[in-house]
This record gives C-alpha cells, structure tokens and sequence, in this order.
C-alpha cells in the first residue's frame, strides 16, 4: 500500500470517528450559537451528525438522508469566513485569520420539509481547536516518526498553543486598558462641561430673571 | 515493508476505535432571558467525568446548572452559580443531562461557557504490544504533558474572568457616555424650564391686579 492511500484512509478514518459525542436537541427553524475566542492562525474543526426523531418508533432515526445543515461562522469583525451547506453529517473547517471571538451557527436546512412535522432534531457535535485538532497518529505515520518523537511533537504543538494564547493575552489586555482610559477620560470631561454648563445656566437664569423683573418694574 | 504498513494501520485502526470511549467538549454557547438549553452525552459505566461551566457575559453573571442520569436522577443541582466544578464517576450506562437555565431573568442574556469531560484521556501511541514500563524520557513526557494541559486550562480560565472584566469595562464606558449627555440635556431643559415657568406666574398675576385696581 502506497503512502499516499495510506494517509488517504487515515484520514478517511479519523473523519469518521464521530460515533458518540455531545448532543443537543434543536427545532425547525432554530438556530444554535456557539462562541470560539481564538488566536489568530488557529485552526478549527467542527464534526456534527444529525438525528431525526421518528414518532412510529418513537426513538431517533440512525440517518436519514435529505437532512441538512447550514453552518456559518463569523470572525470577530461580523464577516462571515464559512457559509456552506452540508449534509446529515458533515465536517467543516476553518483558521481564523484575526484573533477574537468567532461565531459558529448551525441551522436545519433540510430538502424534504415533510420530514420535519413536529420533529426533534438530535444534533451531536465536536468542535476541535488548536493543538486538539492534530491528529497525531497520522503525523506518525505521514512523518514516520518514534513514540518518542511524537511525544515531543506533541509537546512542541501544545507549547505552540500557550505562546499564542498568551500573545492574544497581550492584545486584549491592551485592549482593556484603552477602554478603561477612555471611560476615565470621559468621566473627567463630562464632569468639568456639566460644572461649566450648571455654573452658565445659572448666570443665565439671574440675569434673565433680573432683567424681566425690571421689566415688570417690580424691582 | 507491506507488514510494517498494515502494523501502523493496525495501530491507527485501535487509536480510532480509542478515541470513541474518551473525549472532552468544550462549548461557549449565548443563552437568552428566560431560556434554558439542556447537552446530552452518552457515557459507559464506571467512567470518571467532570463537568465544569463559568458564566462569561450577562446580568450578575449567574446561571442554574442541573446534571441528571439516564434514570433522571438529579446529580447535581445549583441556582445561580457563576463558576463551579463537578466531579463524578457514572453509576449507570446511559444518556446524561445536564442543562443551563436562565429563566429567572427578565432580560439579561448571558453567555455561558462549559468543559464535559468524559473519561481520560486516549494514548497518544497505543500499541497492543506493549509489555514494557515507559522509559525516563517518555515518562518525563507525560509530565510536561499533563503540566501543559492545567496551563492551558488555567489559560482558559484566565481568559474567561478577562473577557468578564473586559465586557463590564466596556458596559461601563457606554453607559457614562449616555448618562452624561442625558444629564447635560435635562440639566438644560430644566433650567429653562425653570425660567419659563417663573415668567408664567408672574405675567398671570399682572391681569389680575390691574383688574382689581379698576
């Protein structure tokens, strides 16, 4: 077996391996959020696997074919990076280009809406990020690499995911301390021009009251 | 050569039927005013699994978690929590709950984040035909490793109380911003209000003393 199809059916394999994993139940026309803050040149992986549920048999349907997802994913500028159509089971990908939080919706687009009267959908989903979306026993073998020698990969990997968290550490620290100095500044000249317009009012006020009882020759 | 490949193969096979039986999810999901959002997992008997949730945005940053087994067994159980951890070893084969409810808030949404994990962690390398202990240098290994995932943990955490401190910062810029020009503007309505008002009473009352005077 040639290395090519070797890593062509490990990677078949791993695409496959969502056999149980988390699963929520979701409407016809509802949408479900989910929220990744992530460093930049981060990679994400999403596996979902959809499930109707059968009222005759009163139990979730192991596939049903015409069952589809919409799934989106917005960067943090609202700019949408992922808008595709998949199946009843699909896996979509993405590395996110800015850091921040990016946004994953999921939404039931299903061809044959027959399917879908008073119907549950089951969802299950994996969402994957950073270093967990390796997949190190096929580095192993695409690499050839030692037990030991993958366990080093994988530390480097996971070291690799620290530095860039910590580096988005920094920006949004950075961004924190110009929101607090601008509430700081906005605190200090609102309080000076509300002084300035109460002392003007004031005068305003004397003097045009004065001015109207002279008026009235009352004073 | 061709047994070497199907042995990797073999091995890759294991490490996939492996990873079914542990996993972690970690999922930050926005819960609206008044809703409540249940997960489900399914785990095997005797599994050791945390669950852990923090409240990240929203209101007083609050949340009740309910964690039920397959027999609807309530396992753990608080109201208005903002961080908490549960451990647990499953007493039963099945399907778990456990949901989120934001129902006693009128209009806060909020945005929870939580970490299920089930089981350890599957080998990095499995090989079957392992017989002997690791050696000083795997095992090292696995110390940096296990001392990478609490700092990637920690990280996450850190990450959470900031993006909290970092959305009250900036509800409270807005908020200055909107009650200061509000003030600025009552303060002049009401000045002028004030005038006007003085000016009314007195030009009433000058009808009336000319009418008495004649």
């Amino acid at each position: 077996m040639s290395p090519f199809s070797q890593i062509v059916f490990i990677a078949l394999l791993s695409s496959l391996s969502l056999t149980r994993a988390l699963y929520f139940h979701i409407g016809e026309t509802e949408k479900k959020c989910f929220i990744e803050e992530i460093p930049d040149e981060t990679m994400v992986i999403g596996k979902y696997r959809t499930q109707l549920w059968d009222k005759q048999t009163a139990a979730f349907l192991p596939s049903t074919p015409g069952l589809g997802m919409h799934v989106e994913v917005k960067d943090p500028d609202t700019k949408v990076v992922l808008s595709r159509q998949y199946g009843a089971e699909g896996r979509f990908t993405f590395t996110s280009h800015t850091p921040g939080e990016h946004q994953i919706c999921l939404h039931s687009n299903s061809s044959k809406m027959a399917l879908f009267t008073g119907g549950k959908l089951r969802v299950h989903l994996d969402i994957q990020v950073g270093e967990h979306t390796n997949n190190y026993p096929e580095i192993a073998a695409k690499d050839k690499l030692t037990e030991l020698q993958l366990r080093v990969r994988q530390l480097l990997d996971q070291v690799e995911q620290i530095q860039k968290e910590q580096n988005y550490q920094r920006y949004r620290e950075e961004r924190f301390r110009m929101t607090s100095e601008s509430t700081n500044q906005r605190v200090l000249w609102w309080s000076i021009t509300q002084t300035v317009i109460l002392l003007i009012t004031g005068i305003w006020q004397m003097r045009h009251l004065k001015s109207f009882f002279e008026a009235k020759k009352l004073v | 050569m061709y047994g070497a490949n199907m042995g990797v193969l073999l091995q890759v096979l294991w490490a996939q039927l492996l990873m079914g039986w542990a996993r972690g999810s970690e999922l930050t999901f926005e819960l609206p005013d008044n809703a409540k959002q249940c997960f489900y997992e399914e785990i095997t008997i005797g599994t050791k699994c945390t669950l852990e949730f923090q409240v990240v945005t929203g209101g007083h940053y609050d949340v009740d978690c309910r964690l039920e087994d397959p027999e609807g067994n309530v396992l753990y159980k608080e109201m208005k929590k903002q961080y908490d951890s549960f451990t647990f070893t499953a007493a039963r084969n099945g399907s778990y709950k456990f949901c989120f409810s934001n129902e006693f808030s009128t209009f806060t949404h909020k945005t929870v984040y939580f970490d299920f994990q089930v089981g350890e962690d599957p080998p990095l390398f499995p090989n079957e035909n392992r017989v002997t202990a690791l050696t000083q240098m795997e095992s090292a290994c696995v110390s940096i490793h296990e001392g990478l995932k609490s700092v990637i943990d920690y990280q996450t955490h850190f990450r959470l109380g900031e993006a909290q401190g970092r959305s009250r910062a900036e509800d409270l810029n807005t908020r200055v911003a909107f009650w200061s020009i509000g003030e600025a503007v009552i303060l002049l309505i009401v000045s002028i209000g004030q005038v006007v008002l003085l000016r009314s009473f007195f030009s009433d009352r000058k009808t009336t003393t000319t009418r008495v005077g004649s």
